[in-house]
């Protein structure tokens, strides 16, 4: 189970404004603006469950997968996973986790896919055994077949995500997150994708949190939504409670963000 | 193109390679502090060759500290290692099939720009380090220059210097294109230039036939001229010669660059990139 | 025992899947290779140079420098090929990577180790044994077991000082990008001015390189040891005690990783 109790994160940026003199005056005297990124964030959500976390740019969805994830300490609250504190135990927590950050790469791009496998069965001390079976299951549900011999700077964007999903469920976790795991995708790709997640979550029960600017991912995926906008949770609910109209959920949803000034 | 329209071109160019040279404030403050440590190394070296036999020595101490001091305060103009990695990158990877689709001229668009570059960096950081090597006691510290005919002649020399070793920069970019490994040619061509241009050790210090050849080659125009002018160990018919091979080699290299510039936009427009 | 065997294996995982990679670039390689080959042969033209004009420097002479050269040079480039991973570390912060390296359950630092594993440095290492060899058969030193252990105990602490000089540069990569060349000093310009012995720059620089950042610990004193100049067993072992420049540097790193892990940046 994960928990967040309250939990509020800051930033502090530097910031000058454009033009020649701004940039003389920024040489002597820089101005420091403090960013609320997370205000107050409580939510749980329970063993199994698919959750689609979205909000505009900036609204704190990274925040709160890195914290979760155990890359950053927030600055107040309590966080728990399975009854962990990620940012305290790292190291026993990330085992049972796994990251897709859509917009990086875990792969060495200029060996065989299958080479970066064999080094992650290290990093995690995956059992051959049990390795062999992930690996297995994983190429027959994502279709990875020769795609494994392949070095990633060979293959497509969405050859690659399918790939980097592969990557990181080879050790089983309990809990995935995927941080715009469709983005840039092709509609095959996407279709594919979606329908892995959606059965690594039926048949192995791996809590999923996802986000996304995709409206279509969460319709196919998410049964519970979170929307996070300026750093406060503004709604917990079913695609069904911010469907007003019979407007496409793009529109609703920009509606949304509208309507809640974020 | 005309040419006013070419300089304000340049001119705005300018402005904004300062402008994001001035954001990276703290980046200017540890240039400069590199740049002192550098030359206080470099004249310790000096001082211990001198201190063990300073008639081997082949210009007066105080001589070599003003070209330590001059080389570290104006390394921006003329160091070899400061070629535009975006230029080469562009080659690589292709990119610059785009940049000559656009209506300038490449090799002056390129010349412009790391013009300006050399000159905003060297701007930046050459007062810092010029004031505290003035205020540092003798023998460490830098001398006024032989004479106000001298310090002309520098500045002069010194633009000269900048001119050849952008051009010879422009060159490599051109030969960039007719390689396979742009990054094995730019450390080759760099470390070749680092030793001729008297960037390791000053051409005095090399025995008299080697120099002679040395002062001879294109390298010796970069910051060779400008550095030993200044304290008056280049002067009389020497110093001549050197001004006019600058500009010798300033034309050859220049006209060189060009016609591979040409050579190159043939070869692109010809195998479509 | 069982885990630091397990970590061991890693490495060397990182390390052949590093090899892999560049091997499929040969040309590239191979030009690297030269380049980095070449560039330290300048700095050797340099002191050959020199010494064609001057006899010896403040009482060493060109096949005791050269040897002095040789051993720092290849101290720096064997922490350059084991240690890139620090030395490259802004481009990995940059790049949000270290965030992938948070998410993994392995100790950091072993994952930044195997980030990077500079094959190319054999370049210089070539030039700096072929010195070393000249440096040794020239400068007349009466060879026994305490001097080789000596020089043994030169490359393992200047390979350590130079290390924890990268782990240093990379952990202030937490806190800035802006303006780290200022490390270049310590580590670009040790290698630089180190082809000197240390002496030659004074009382000031060999109180600074003894206390501070103790180069003269590895180069230095062993030095004079290793050319009959000093006699006291002490000099022996004088750069296994710069290793202990790891600790602030280690120390550092786990200050800036914890600063990363409340930033975020």
């Amino acid at each position: 189970m994960i928990a967040m109790e309250h939990v509020c994160k800051s930033y502090r940026i530097a910031k000058r404004n454009a033009g020649f003199g701004e940039a003389c005056k920024s040489f002597f005297h820089r101005k420091y603006e403090v960013i609320q990124a997370l205000d107050d964030v409580s939510f749980t959500i329970d063993d199994g469950e698919m959750v689609g976390y979205i909000g505009p740019n900036g609204a704190g969805k990274s925040s709160t997968i890195k914290i979760l994830s155990g890359i950053l300490t927030p600055d107040s609250g309590n966080v728990f996973v399975d009854g962990r504190i990620p940012y305290k135990n790292r190291i026993r927590h990330v085992r049972e986790i796994g990251v897709v950050f859509g917009q990086r790469s875990q792969l060495w791009w200029d060996v065989p896919v299958i080479d970066s496998f064999e080094l992650l069965k290290d990093i995690y001390s995956i059992p051959q055994f049990s390795y062999e079976q992930s690996l297995e299951e994983l190429t027959e549900l994502l279709n990875l077949g020769e795609l494994l011999r392949s070095p990633a700077r060979q293959l497509s964007l969405g050859q690659r995500m399918r790939c980097e999903i592969a990557a990181s469920l080879l050790h089983r976790p309990r809990i995935l997150f995927l941080d715009e795991p469709t983005i840039g995708l092709d509609a095959v790709s996407k279709l594919a994708v979606r329908d892995f997640i959606l059965r690594q979550n039926r048949t192995h029960k791996t809590t999923v949190i996802l986000t996304t600017h995709d409206m279509q991912d969460i319709e196919a995926l998410a049964s519970r939504i979170l929307l996070i906008g300026k750093g406060k949770i503004l709604m917990d609910g079913t695609l069904d409670d911010i469907k007003m109209g019979g407007d496409s959920i793009d529109e609703t949803v920009a509606e949304l963000y509208r309507s809640l000034d974020i | 193109m005309r040419k006013g329209d070419g300089m304000k071109k340049y001119f705005s160019f300018f402005r904004l390679r300062f402008a994001m040279g001035l954001q990276y404030r703290v980046a200017a403050l540890a240039g400069i502090a590199t740049q002192f440590a550098w030359g206080f190394m470099q004249i310790m070296v000096f001082h211990a060759f001198y201190q063990t036999d300073a008639s081997a020595f082949p210009m007066t101490f105080s001589a070599a500290v003003s070209y330590v001091w001059l080389q570290q305060a104006f390394l921006a103009l003329t160091a070899v290692w400061m070629m535009e990695n975006e230029i080469f990158d562009s080659i690589v990877d292709g990119n610059i099939a785009y940049e000559l689709c656009r209506p300038v001229n490449i090799y002056n668009m390129w010349y412009s720009r790391s013009t300006a570059n050399r000159l905003s960096r060297a701007v930046l950081r050459c007062f810092p380090v010029l004031l505290v090597a003035a205020l540092t006691p003798a023998p460490y510290g830098m001398n006024p220059p032989a004479g106000p005919g001298y310090f002309v002649l520098f500045v002069i020399t010194l633009l000269l210097g900048l001119a050849v070793t952008v051009s010879i920069n422009m060159l490599i970019y051109m030969l960039a294109f007719f390689t396979i490994s742009p990054q094995g040619l730019r450390i080759f061509f760099m470390s070749i230039m680092e030793f001729f241009s008297g960037a390791i050790i000053p051409l005095p210090f090399f025995p008299d036939k080697v120099r002679q050849i040395m002062e001879l080659l294109p390298f010796a125009a970069m910051q060779n001229v400008a550095l030993r002018l200044y304290s008056g160990s280049l002067s009389g018919d020497e110093m001549r010669r050197a001004v006019i091979l600058q500009v010798f080699w300033l034309v050859v290299v220049t006209a060189a660059g060009k016609l591979l510039c040409r050579m190159a936009e043939k070869r692109i427009t010809v195998q479509g990139g | 025992m069982k885990k630091m065997y397990k970590s061991v294996r890693l490495y060397m995982h990182y390390v052949s899947m590093n090899v892999r990679c560049v091997m499929q670039y040969k040309t590239s390689f191979l030009l690297t290779v030269v380049g980095q080959f070449l560039i330290s042969f300048t700095t050797f033209l340099g002191i050959f140079f020199m010494f064609q004009r001057f006899p010896s420097v403040e009482g060493f002479t060109y096949s005791q420098v050269l040897l002095c050269f040789s051993v720092m040079l290849l101290e720096f480039s064997l922490a350059e090929m084991f240690a890139r991973g620090f030395d490259a570390f802004s481009g990995m912060v940059r790049k949000g990577e270290f965030d992938r390296v948070l998410v993994r359950p392995r100790n950091e630092i072993l994952q930044v180790l195997g980030s990077k594993f500079e094959l190319t440095r054999i370049g210089k290492m070539t030039q700096a044994i072929v010195m070393f060899v000249y440096g040794i058969l020239k400068s007349e030193v009466a060879w026994d077991f305490s001097k080789v252990l000596t020089i043994l105990f030169m490359l393992v602490g200047g390979t350590a000082v130079f290390t924890g000089l990268f782990i240093i540069y990379a952990a202030l990569c937490f806190f800035t990008l802006d303006g780290l060349e200022f490390m270049n000093i310590f580590t670009d310009g040790a290698r630089e001015y180190g082809k000197y012995p240390i002496g030659i720059y004074g009382r000031r620089m060999l109180l600074f390189t003894t206390f501070i950042i103790p180069y003269a610990l590895v180069q230095y004193y062993p030095l004079l040891y290793v050319l009959g100049r000093r006699t006291e067993k002490i000099f022996i072992f004088l750069p296994l005690l710069a290793c202990w420049f790891l600790l602030p540097a280690l120390g550092l790193w786990k200050f800036g990783v914890r600063h990363y892990k409340s930033s975020g940046s």
